[in-house]
C-alpha cells in the first residue's frame, strides 16, 4: 500500500511539474513577455532596467527556476489590471465558482439518480424513452447555448429568475455564499442547472444501466421472493449498489465542472474565477492566466489522486495489480 | 410428421447461398433501418450544401459593406427594409445584416474550421495510434501515458490553456482543436490496431518481407477505418461545438471570421432587451448541425460495429 501511495504521489507531482513547465514556456516562449509586461512607452534605458528587474535578462531555465521558487511560496506574480497578487484574486473568486460547482453536483445526484432509476425500472414506458432521448440532448447541446436559451425563457420572457450576477450573499464561516438567501438562490438556480445538465444526463445513464443490471441480480430476486416491498427493494438494495459508480464518476467530473464553469459564468455573469480568466485572457493579464491554470491543474491532479486512492482502498485489486507491474 | 419435415428443410434452406451483396449496398440498407438516422443524414447533407453554396444562395453578402445598411439594423423577423422592397426572413443584426445570410456564411466558417481541424487531428491521431500498436513496448507505453494524461483534463481546459498562450485566430483555434482531439483518435486506432496486429495477414505480410511502413499503412490502416469514421463523426460534432463555445467566449475565432459562435455572442448583448432573433437563429443552426452529425454518427456506430452486425 505504501509503495503504491508513494508512486502515485510521485506521479501526481510529476504531472504538476510538467504542466507548470508547459504553462510557463507557453507564456514566455510563444508570447514575448517583454511586449506584455513592459510599458511600450519606456525608452531604451528604462526598458533595460525593467527587463533586469523582472529577471528577463537571465537564461530561460533560470527564469523557470525563479518562477517555480516563487510559485512554491505562493507568489504567482501581480495582476497587471488589478495590481494585486494574482493568486489572491483567484482565491477571492474561488468560493463563487465552488458554490456553483457544488450546487451542480447536488442537482446531478438529486435529479439524475431518481430519473435514471425510473428509466431503468420502467424501460418500456414513454416517459423513460423521452428521458433517455433528452439525456442525449444534454450531452450534445453546447452549454453556452442552453444557458442563453434559459435566460431568454426564464429571465426575458417569463421574468421568473434574474439573468445575471450572484444576488445577495451571506457570510458562512468567513465565505460569501448565495444559497442561504432567497435572492441568492434565485440567482444560483439557472447557472447551477445549466452547469449540471451534462452531468444530470451522465448520472441518468449510469443510474439506468446500474438499475437494469441490479434488477436481475439474485439478491433482488431473493428480496422479492421473501415478500419485501418494492419500495424497500429499490431504496435499500438497488439504490445502494448503483451509487458506487455514480459517486466515482461524479468525483472525477468535479474537475470538469470547475473547468466548464468558465462558460456558465460568462453566460450568467457569475463572478467566479472562470469569468475572471476569460476577462484576463482578453486583456492578456498573464499572471492571472498562469495562476488560474496552475490552480486548476493542481485541483485536477488532487482530485484524480484522491479518487484513485479511494478506489485502491475499496478495491485491493487496483493496488495489487499496480504493484505486480 | 410435419415437425420432422420442417426440421429437415431448415438446414437446406440455410445452406442455400445468399445472393452476394455488395458491401456498400448492405451498408446502405442497414443504415436506412432507422428513419431518424436517415432524416439526420438528409438534414446534414442540406447543411453542408448550404455551407458550400453560401456565397451563391445567400440573399446578400453580409460582409460587403455596400450591401448592408445600418438603417435596417435590428429589424424583427419578417420585417421589410426601409425602402419596403426586401423582406428579412429572420430579421437583421445590429449592423443591419440579413440574419439568413449571416447564418449561411457562419455555417460555412464553423464547418470549415471543425472539419479541417478534425481531419488533421484524425491523421495525426491515427498515425500515432498505429505506431503505438505496431511497435508496442516502451513507445506504446509512452504514447498511451501522454494520451491518458491529456484525456484526464477536460477539452475546454486544454483549449483555454493553448489559446491563452497563443492568442486569438483561425489558425490558433484550429491548433487548439487538433490538440484537444488527436488523443481520442490515437486511443481508438491503437485499440483496434492492437487486435488487428495479432491477425494472420499481418504475420503473412511480415513473412513476405514487406516494409514496416507498407504493413502499417497498406495493411493495418484499412482495417481500422471503421472505428475511425465513427469517432470522426462524434469528434467533428464536438469540435464544432467547442469552436462555437470558444468563439462565444471571445477567445476563439477573430471577429473577422464570424462563425456561428460569434454570431450568437454578438446577439447575446441584445437578448436582454427582447431582440431574441440575433442570437436564437444562429443558435438553432448550430444545434441542428450538431444534432444531425450526432444522429448520423450514432447510426454509423451501430452499422459499422462488428459486434452488433447480424
Amino acid at each position: 500500500m505504501w509503495s503504491y501511495l508513494l508512486r502515485r504521489l510521485v506521479q501526481a507531482a510529476l504531472v504538476v511539474a510538467v504542466m507548470a513547465a508547459i504553462v510557463f514556456f507557453g507564456v514566455n516562449v510563444i508570447g514575448n513577455p517583454v511586449d506584455i509586461l513592459i510599458n511600450p512607452e519606456f525608452d531604451q534605458e528604462e526598458m533595460a532596467r525593467a527587463i533586469k528587474a523582472l529577471g528577463l535578462d537571465k537564461p530561460l531555465h533560470e527564469q523557470f527556476f525563479y518562477f517555480v521558487k516563487n510559485a512554491l511560496q505562493g507568489d504567482l506574480g501581480i495582476s497587471f489590471v488589478f495590481g494585486e497578487p494574482a493568486l489572491k484574486l483567484i482565491v477571492q473568486r474561488m468560493p463563487a465558482t465552488l458554490e456553483l460547482a457544488f450546487a451542480s453536483l447536488f442537482l446531478s445526484i438529486v435529479l439524475g439518480v431518481p430519473l435514471g432509476m425510473y428509466a431503468g425500472l420502467r424501460p418500456d414506458s414513454k416517459v423513460s424513452k423521452t428521458l433517455m432521448a433528452g439525456s442525449i440532448l444534454g450531452f450534445s447541446l453546447p452549454t453556452f447555448w442552453v444557458g442563453i436559451m434559459m435566460i431568454m425563457l426564464f429571465a426575458v420572457m417569463l421574468g421568473w429568475l434574474p439573468a445575471t450576477g450572484r444576488g445577495e450573499t451571506t457570510d458562512l464561516f468567513g465565505v460569501q455564499v448565495s444559497f442561504l438567501t432567497w435572492d441568492g438562490l434565485t440567482h444560483l438556480a439557472m447557472p447551477a442547472v445549466n452547469l449540471a445538465l451534462t452531468n444530470i444526463s451522465l448520472v441518468m445513464r449510469l443510474a439506468r444501466a446500474g438499475c437494469k443490471e441490479a434488477a436481475l441480480q439474485d439478491y433482488v430476486k431473493f428480496a422479492r421472493a421473501k415478500g419485501m416491498s418494492e419500495q424497500r427493494i429499490v431504496l435499500k438494495h438497488i439504490l445502494k449498489n448503483i451509487m458506487i459508480p455514480v459517486v466515482t464518476v461524479l468525483g472525477l467530473e468535479f474537475g470538469s465542472l470547475i473547468a466548464f464553469s468558465v462558460v456558465t459564468e460568462t453566460v450568467f455573469s457569475w463572478p467566479g474565477m472562470g469569468k475572471l480568466i476569460i476577462e484576463s485572457i482578453q486583456v492578456l493579464d498573464r499572471p492571472i492566466i498562469v495562476a488560474y491554470l496552475m490552480m486548476t491543474v493542481l485541483m485536477f491532479v488532487t482530485i484524480n489522486l484522491l479518487v484513485d486512492l479511494t478506489y485502491s482502498l475499496l478495491d485491493p485489486r487496483v493496488r495489487l495489480g499496480g504493484a505486480g507491474k | 410428421m410435419s415437425v420432422d419435415s420442417e426440421a429437415a428443410t431448415l438446414p437446406i434452406e440455410a445452406s442455400v447461398p445468399e445472393k452476394a451483396e455488395h458491401p456498400f449496398r448492405r451498408f446502405t440498407s442497414q443504415y436506412c433501418h432507422s428513419p431518424v438516422a436517415v432524416m439526420g443524414l438528409i438534414v446534414l447533407v442540406a447543411i453542408v450544401l448550404v455551407a458550400l453554396l453560401a456565397p451563391w444562395i445567400s440573399p446578400q453578402n453580409p460582409y460587403d459593406l455596400g450591401q448592408i445598411d445600418v438603417m435596417d439594423a435590428r429589424l424583427a423577423p419578417g420585417e421589410t427594409d426601409f425602402t419596403g422592397e426586401k423582406v428579412y426572413m429572420l430579421g437583421t443584426d445590429d449592423q443591419g445584416r440579413d440574419m439568413v445570410s449571416a447564418i449561411f456564411y457562419g455555417l460555412r466558417i464553423s464547418l470549415t474550421v471543425g472539419v479541417i481541424s478534425g481531419l488533421i487531428a484524425l491523421s495525426i491521431g491515427a498515425a500515432i495510434g498505429l505506431l503505438a500498436a505496431f511497435y508496442g513496448g516502451r513507445i506504446d507505453a509512452f504514447i498511451m501515458r501522454i494520451v491518458d494524461l491529456q484525456l484526464s483534463f477536460p477539452a475546454i481546459l486544454i483549449a483555454l490553456m493553448l489559446l491563452a498562450a497563443l492568442g486569438r485566430g483561425v489558425d490558433k483555434t484550429m491548433i487548439a482543436l487538433v490538440a484537444v482531439q488527436w488523443a481520442y483518435y490515437a486511443r481508438t486506432v491503437r485499440a483496434t490496431a492492437l487486435v488487428e496486429r495479432q491477425k494472420e495477414y499481418i504475420s503473412a505480410a511480415t513473412c513476405l518481407g514487406l516494409g514496416r511502413a507498407r504493413i502499417i499503412f497498406r495493411h493495418m490502416l484499412p482495417n481500422v477505418v471503421a472505428p475511425l469514421i465513427v469517432v470522426g463523426a462524434v469528434q467533428t460534432a464536438s469540435a464544432i461545438s467547442l469552436e462555437a463555445t470558444l468563439s462565444f467566449l471571445g477567445i476563439g475565432l477573430p471577429v473577422t471570421e464570424p462563425s456561428l459562435g460569434l454570431l450568437i455572442a454578438n446577439g447575446f448583448e441584445y437578448m436582454l432587451t427582447g431582440k431574441y432573433w440575433i442570437s436564437v437563429f444562429p443558435g438553432l443552426a448550430l444545434l441542428v448541425t450538431i444534432v444531425s452529425i450526432n444522429l448520423v454518427g450514432d447510426q454509423l456506430r451501430d452499422v459499422l460495429n462488428p459486434r452488433l452486425s447480424r
